[in-house]
């Protein structure tokens, strides 16, 4: 069984956006830059569980919507003074398809 | 023993194959197909050709002579019709010829859009001469051209056209012009020259029909515009050419698949071209098609070699816009940007790093040194030595970094500081030398940075240089760390540089990121919207959550959805429908709120589209309680029922919402109109407030019941209710043509200043009239209701992308 989980198109995310994809063990959000690069973390911000999935992209971060704090698309690290960081799983994009690597399915646990 | 060549297609690789297996002196008997009635010739100067610096007879590479000097029988206008591999002979129309080695060279196929009007006479694609003679034709009849089609081909189809002076105008699909070679400001500065030039461009044209009878007479796009046409050129694309291939049973993709030596599944039949796949790839463009020809030669003459994809650089042959693309230049983990901008000169640079090593570039305006940066792409530079200074090029390698106050120390006293209004540095020196000792009063006395105000910083210096420690660079507020403008500067860059997308502000305001963060993005939005109605077009994107999804987001990732009742008056049906909609959506909190409505409470997010249909059914719309914009106009029962009430204040409520609901402010907007001077709407605490007397209507300003408790200032007393109307319209236009982000009436007019607003709404009727009228402008876009459109529209928005909940992990 292939290691990727096909998503959807990768249309259906807005670029600078996000879109929410749920999981037996909670939501993961999935996130379009402007440069057209795809990035998948646990939907919930590290200070009080926010929905990332909602916050403003720019560049390959995303502002939590609730307090403002900014997380790196790529490590899921809070930026600046703050602290706390969020898990990110492997994402790419084929073919205009927007894949998931089976892995983020696994029990996780929120951080 | 002499082998037998047949060769289909007579494009640019097949011509370079053909040179290399001459110049090795193979024994090769070949024979030449071409659909097209003419030989070998140089499809990338067809531009040229087309905007008339070339003519045919400049472009062709083999003439009638070269292939009668190398024996080849040409069999040019003939279109091949089988392949039969198993005898191996390739017939045309004129009849069958054997082979021993097989190259396809069938190139591509222009891409036609499946509209109707798609086969009516003026429409035309562009691959070669023959297109071209087409547009040359059309275009001495003069009259209207539309290109359907921004990237490469396209915009210079389109420029040709121009200089042969048609009126153009480019249909584009996607945001930004060449979406695939340029990024967002690169696409904005060629869109700039290419208007400049003549050519109208207009994004996110999605073509719904070609329109006409016996000859195309316009296009008409999905969005209901209609434009006039008397040649329509399609340029939206390309694929390869393979039906041949296909029909003769050989392994094809998208593209004719190919191994590393070039041949197809059948060893004896190579490709080569815009025809071919390998490895995953297509080619479009020519250094890649040459490599392969001389790899089809090598195998052709039984020598070892392997063709290897490697980095393209794009240029786009249109005088006057200099543009060049190579790399990767997506954003991307462990990637970094450096990018720099010169506004004055329109240049823009961006480059993309990958562990100290340059993956990506683009250039516009000021290409001198990619042939540099793309020599570091392709042999992966290691750039971490020069990394401070790589942005400036090769001329800055090497020696101590500047340091920027001694570069302005250096610069002579006839150095052009302020472009805008040509100041040089000794005159802002003299200026200095005669007293002035800061920013404000060398822009009074010299008026250097006092338009565009990107010299700012540069006078700033000029300042620090002269005066020594005397002068201290001010901290001046900037929108944040994207910029080092003030949100002053961007507002009047907007409307004086005429600024309508947010990719032009980055570009012409020196923005330091590629895209923005979540400070400044907001506000630009606004700002763009608010000043150019027409021209700028919201982005979602750049909206914070709740405006982005029109209701208020809560703690706990739910949203709160309030109808809009207007002036505070509802009906029994509108309770019920609310009262259902509670019920249905299972909503935990239902609450009235203090703007005289009420509130649900802990609606998810995937719920929102169904319970705003259902909202929307009872004849109920947003009302708009999460927006920096207006809110709710507050009323006290007036006339209609109290016994002191001296006007209709409900009515005049009403009218106020109607009027008001939907527009944009810089922050929120809170009405309230109370019916007599007891105040029981509390108008004198609110944005804007009236206060209705005997004697008509009296209009305060700047009240606020927040963080900060302000009660308002009386900005005017008018004898009728429209007038009222009027002079709220009116303030509120000002208000959203000149306040900061986020600043409330109060805020703004603490900085201008209650004479400075009854001076342009008070005193000045024509000023009133005109800020009516353009506020109306406005409205004629934002005066709708968007929940009936995102639960219409975009309800799959709202939902999960995906429910793997059911998926097992393993």
């Amino acid at each position: 069984m292939s290691n990727w989980i096909d998503i959807a198109a990768l249309d259906e995310i807005p670029q600078r956006g996000a879109r929410m994809v749920k999981t037996a063990l909670g939501c993961v959000a999935v996130f379009r830059t402007g440069a057209d690069e795809v990035f998948a973390l646990d939907n919930a911000c590290p200070h009080k569980a926010g929905p990332l999935a909602e916050g403003i992209v720019h560049g390959k971060s995303v502002t939590c919507p609730l307090h403002n704090w900014i997380i790196s698309l790529e490590t899921g690290e809070a930026q600046g003074q703050d602290e706390g960081r969020v898990a990110t799983y492997p994402a790419r994009i084929e073919n205009g398809r927007v894949l998931l690597d089976r892995a983020f399915l696994r029990a996780r646990v929120a951080a | 023993m002499t082998q037998k060549l047949v060769v289909i297609g007579a494009g640019m690789a097949s011509g370079r194959v053909l040179e290399h297996l001459f110049d090795a002196g193979a024994d090769y008997d070949v024979t030449l197909f071409n659909a097209e009635a003419r030989g070998n010739y140089n499809r990338i100067m067809l531009s040229p050709v087309l905007s008339g610096d070339k003519t045919y007879d400049d472009i062709v590479t083999h003439d009638a002579d070269w292939y009668a000097e190398h024996g080849v029988t040409c069999r040019f206008g003939e279109h091949v019709t089988e392949i039969d591999r198993d005898a191996k002979t390739v017939t045309g129309q004129n009849g069958t010829v054997p082979y021993d080695k097989l190259l396809i060279a069938t190139g591509s196929a222009p891409f036609i859009i499946p509209v109707q009007g798609k086969d009516l006479p003026g429409v035309i694609t562009y691959r070669d001469l023959d297109d071209t003679n087409a547009m040359i034709d059309a275009a001495a009849r003069g009259g209207k051209a539309v290109v359907i089609g921004g990237g490469l081909l396209g915009l210079e189809a389109a420029a040709g056209l121009v200089e042969r002076g048609m009126d153009v105008t480019v249909l584009h699909l996607m945001g930004h012009l060449m979406e695939r070679q340029l990024d967002e400001s690169a696409g904005f500065l060629l869109r700039r020259d290419l208007h400049d030039k003549g050519v109208k461009v207009i994004c996110q044209a999605s073509t719904a029909a070609i329109l006409g009878d016996t000859h195309v007479e316009g296009v008409m796009l999905e969005d209901n515009t209609g434009l006039e046409a008397d040649l329509v050129v399609m340029a939206v694309g390309i694929r390869p050419e393979t039906r041949l291939a296909t029909d003769a049973g050989l392994s094809v993709a998208r593209g004719v698949e190919v191994n590393a030596q070039m041949q197809t599944s059948d060893p004896d039949i190579l490709a080569v071209g815009e025809c071919v796949e390998f490895d995953g790839h297509l080619f479009g463009l020519v250094a890649p098609l040459y490599d392969q020809a001389k790899v089809v030669a090598r195998t052709l003459l039984d020598e070892p070699a392997a063709f290897v994809v490697k980095e393209l650089s794009t240029k786009l042959k249109v005088t006057g816009c200099d543009l060049f693309s190579a790399g990767d230049f997506a954003d991307g983990e462990g990637r970094e940007d450096i990018v720099f901008r010169d506004p004055m000169r329109g240049v823009y640079r961006r480059l993309v790093v990958e562990d100290d090593i340059l993956v990506g570039a683009v250039m516009y305006g000021d290409t001198a040194d990619s042939s540099w940066y793309f020599g570091l792409i392709r042999d992966k530079t290691d750039i971490s030595e020069m990394r401070d200074t790589l942005i400036f090029g090769p001329a800055y390698q090497g020696g101590t970094p500047l340091d920027p106050l001694a570069a302005v120390a250096a610069l002579p006293r006839d150095a052009e500081i302020c472009g805008c209004n040509g100041i040089c540095k000794g005159q802002i020196e003299d200026a200095i030398a005669g007293g002035a000792t800061d920013l404000g009063t060398v822009r009074a006395t010299t008026k250097a940075s006092g338009s565009c105000g990107t010299c700012t910083g540069l006078v700033e210096q000029v300042l620090a240089v002269t005066l020594g420690d005397d002068f201290v660079v001010p901290a001046a507020a900037s929108i944040c760390g994207c910029t080092d403008m003030t949100h002053e500067d961007v507002r009047r860059m907007i409307k004086s540089q005429k600024l309508t997308s947010m990719p032009a502000v980055w570009q012409e305001c020196g923005w330091k990121t590629s895209c923005g963060c979540h400070v400044c993005r907001p506000a630009l939005n606004f700002y763009l919207l608010a000043d150019w109605p027409l021209e700028y077009q919201d982005d979602p994107q750049s909206r914070f959550i709740n405006e982005r999804k029109h209701a208020n987001i809560q703690k706990d990732g739910t949203f709160s959805v309030v109808p809009r009742m207007w002036g505070g008056i509802t009906t029994p049906d509108e309770l019920r429908a609310i009262a259902d909609a509670a019920d249905k959506y299972m909503v935990p909190t239902v609450k009235v709120t203090g703007g005289q409505r009420i509130d649900l409470l802990g609606v998810k997010s995937e719920d929102l589209p169904d319970i705003w249909a259902d909202l929307n059914a009872a004849g109920m719309v947003s009302g708009h309680a999460y927006s920096k914009g207006l809110r709710t106009v507050k009323t006290c029962v007036g006339t209609d029922h109290c016994r002191f009430g001296t006007q209709d204040s409900t009515g005049l409520g009403i009218k106020l919402e109607k009027e008001l609901w939907g527009s944009w402010t810089p922050h929120k907007l809170k009405l309230a109109v109370s019916g007599c001077p007891r105040n029981c709407a509390e108008a004198t605490c609110k944005d804007i407030g009236v206060v209705c007397v005997d004697s008509g209507y009296q209009v305060s300003i700047g009240g606020a019941a927040g963080m900060d408790v302000k009660e308002t200032e009386l900005l005017v007393q008018v004898p009728t209710e429209q007038d009222a109307i009027n002079v709220i319209k009116a303030v509120t236009q000002l208000y959203r043509e000149n306040a900061k982000y986020l600043d409330r009436i109060y805020k703004w007019m603490g900085k201008v200043g209650l004479d400075w607003i009854k001076k342009r709404i008070v005193d000045d009727l024509d000023e009133r009239a005109a800020l009516v009228d353009r506020f109306e402008l406005s409205q004629s876009i934002y005066r709708k209701d968007p929940w009936a459109e995102h639960s219409s529209q975009k309800a799959d928005s709202y939902r999960p992308l995906a429910n793997l909940s059911l998926e097992a992990a393993e």
